[in-house]
């Protein structure tokens, strides 16, 4: 018996920068090459994966197929292709709850962009700091910024509640976005200090010897070579504020000021389930900026799942 | 690579390299600047609100009164609570049965995709939309109606002319829906196993296949021991996050964990007693009672992991 464990490690290893390169080359790698080469296999896991792939997808395409359906028509026509496409479910969603649904689409962007902006700012600064500076108990604040991406919200949530309530900043926006401009999205900081950590070097020095300080070289170097990396967290950033709703649930309470994750749990709520089609027609509304993300973001998406490992 | 595997090495780092204080200091204020917001983030959002609710969960606080001490109070009403009891059981079997049913989804998937096969892309982006769409509330609305009554789930079962329930409003099947859909968000630990696959060196394999290892062997003693640290990281973090899931038991259930507090999730407990009861107090200790099961999971799962992961290094 061979034992075929290598224990070797290839002796130029590659830099992380080159793995992330390597990880959006997609040329897949011939290995594990079947010792009968059979068409009919290939066909057969195409056809496998397919139907998974149509399993999959099919609760998504029928929430898309219903919300054109009128309510009475959605339980008991169960084909995919509506006989016709009808819009009412639309404009009935849309003025279903209190106010009409494109406020709490505004409140939810409105949360967004201030998301967007402090997570590329604080976070990138943390990250220039953790990655290219040295100071006294580096090691120790890596390790405490690590465990913070680990740490349930639960356990700040309700002292959280109460500082912000004293702030008087419940129903306002700023519960959500000041965190951010805080950089307590640590899983962000993490993600640029991996991208940094794979840029050359020999840049900030030539920099610095050419009389840059940190400030310059972070603004001039860093963050125009990080686009990638920036842009993985402006989608992630994104497309998270965009589907999160407990944080929204707890600081949000005032009708006007609901999100659109938020006014569609009202909707269930409020009118139960004899409305079925408006609730659907907003739910598709609701999904279709993360589904606009995941469409043209897919390349960062990927590499940032798969650079840093997190969902 | 990982928020794991970091940490493993600042750990190890930290115990056996010697501090490098003293050698090059002169980047302190610097640092001081960059690091300001997240020091204050660090402070007043994060270790701050723990100390405070650390402090709270030995009060009683409902937001009006000032917290009154009341010592371990709050704690041992924790194990005198049925239905705190009942939330944990619940947490616990899902936690038990969606991660690992997630990640072997996951695993296979990745596998299969991984063997030099057209289309990656296309069936890497299909199979990982669900992942970013699973955790919204619109999509927690569907999966209400998919299991509902007269859901797509009974509608698919009749044409086999088999009589379909209830399944969200049945107490015995309710949780299995949260479960479904937990798995049917394997994509994203997929693409992490992808990006595992293909760091293996091609040479192992071949070396392998001059020995005459089977594809058996192969997936046995290379692909599986080098995917371990991959598939441990995983884990943890997928328990971590299944300890904390919320969205889609407070959608589906509407908000009471029901039917028969079935999905009656720890973190919706939660909720409930501090911010519908207003109980902050016994809120503050369920949240250390959360921080102290996960530590402890994370621990054990980082204990067992000298058994079971290994590593290259």
């Amino acid at each position: 018996m061979t034992e075929v464990h290598v224990r070797t490690v290839p002796t130029d290893a590659p830099t992380p920068a080159q793995r992330i390169a390597a990880l959006a080359d997609e040329a897949p790698p011939v290995r594990y090459r079947s010792p009968w080469p059979d068409r009919r296999r290939a066909a057969l896991k195409h056809a496998g994966l397919i139907a998974l792939c149509a399993l999959m997808l099919y609760p998504l395409v029928w929430l898309l197929v219903s919300s054109f359906k009128p309510t009475d028509l959605i339980f008991r026509d169960v084909s995919l292709i509506p006989s016709e496409v009808d819009w009412t479910n639309y404009s009935e969603g849309w003025n279903a709850l209190q106010y009409p649904f494109s406020r709490y689409l505004i409140n939810s962007a409105v949360i967004v962009l201030g998301s967007l902006l402090g997570n590329l700012v604080s976070c990138s600064m943390a990250a220039y700091a953790f990655a290219r500076l040295e100071f006294r108990g580096r090691k120790l604040w890596f390790a405490i910024m690590l465990m913070s991406i680990m740490l349930p919200i639960h356990v700040i949530i309700v002292p959280q509640y109460i500082l912000f309530a004293r702030l008087d900043w419940i129903n306002t926006f700023l519960p959500l976005i000041v965190p951010k401009l805080l950089a307590t999205d640590a899983f962000f900081i993490f993600l640029m200090v991996q991208f940094f950590r794979g840029i050359p070097r020999e840049l900030d020095e030539a920099a610095r010897l050419d009389g840059c300080g940190h400030g310059r070289i972070y603004l001039r170097i860093m963050l125009p070579l990080s686009l990638p990396a920036l842009a993985t967290t402006a989608i992630f950033t994104f497309i998270w504020t965009w589907n999160d709703f407990f944080s929204q649930l707890i600081f949000l309470v005032r009708p006007d000021m609901y999100t659109a994750p938020v006014a569609l749990r009202t909707f269930l709520d409020s009118t139960g389930a004899s409305s079925w089609g408006p609730m659907f027609a907003m739910s598709i509304v609701s999904l279709i900026p993360v589904f606009l993300a995941f469409l043209f973001g897919q390349k960062y998406l990927v590499k940032g799942i798969a650079t840093t490992g997190i969902k | 690579m990982s928020v794991v595997t970091e940490l493993r090495k600042t750990a190890r780092g930290a115990k056996t390299a010697p501090s490098r204080r003293g050698l090059r200091n002169g980047d302190g204020k610097s640092a001081a600047i960059f690091l300001a917001p997240w020091f204050l983030g660090l402070g007043l959002i994060t270790i701050g609100p723990m100390i405070a609710s650390g402090y709270l969960s030995f009060t009683d606080y409902n937001l009006l009164q000032p917290p009154e001490w009341i010592g371990l109070e709050n704690y041992t009403r924790l194990f005198e609570d049925p239905r705190l009891l009942n939330s944990l059981r619940v947490t616990f079997t899902y936690v038990f049965t969606a991660v690992p049913l997630q990640l072997l989804a996951a695993l296979a998937l990745a596998l299969i995709l991984d063997r030099g096969l057209k289309g990656l892309p296309f069936y890497r982006s299909v199979l990982y939309l669900p992942s970013l769409l699973g955790g919204s509330v619109a999509v927690a609305i569907l999966w209400r109606q998919v299991f509902g009554i007269d859901g797509l789930v009974n509608e698919f079962l009749a044409l086999f002319g088999i009589q379909g329930k209830g399944w969200v409003s049945d107490p015995e099947t309710a949780l299995w829906t949260l479960v479904l859909l937990h798995i049917w968000t394997f994509g994203a630990p997929m693409i992490i196993f992808l990006a595992g696959l293909r760091q293996i060196p091609e040479m192992y394999y071949e070396a392998a296949a001059i020995d005459g290892a089977g594809v058996v062997r192969k997936f046995r003693s290379i692909t599986l021991p080098l995917l371990t640290p991959i598939i441990f990281f995983n884990l943890v973090l997928q328990v971590i996050g299944a300890f904390q899931s919320f969205t889609q038991a407070f959608v589906v259930s509407g908000g009471t964990g029901g039917p028969a507090d079935s999905t009656m999730f720890y973190t919706l407990y939660l909720y409930q007693k501090g911010f519908t009861a207003f109980d902050m107090g016994y809120a503050s200790a369920m949240a250390w009672l959360l921080v102290l099961i996960v530590a402890v999971m994370t621990l054990i799962n980082f204990f067992a992991s000298k058994f079971w992961v290994f590593y290259d290094d």
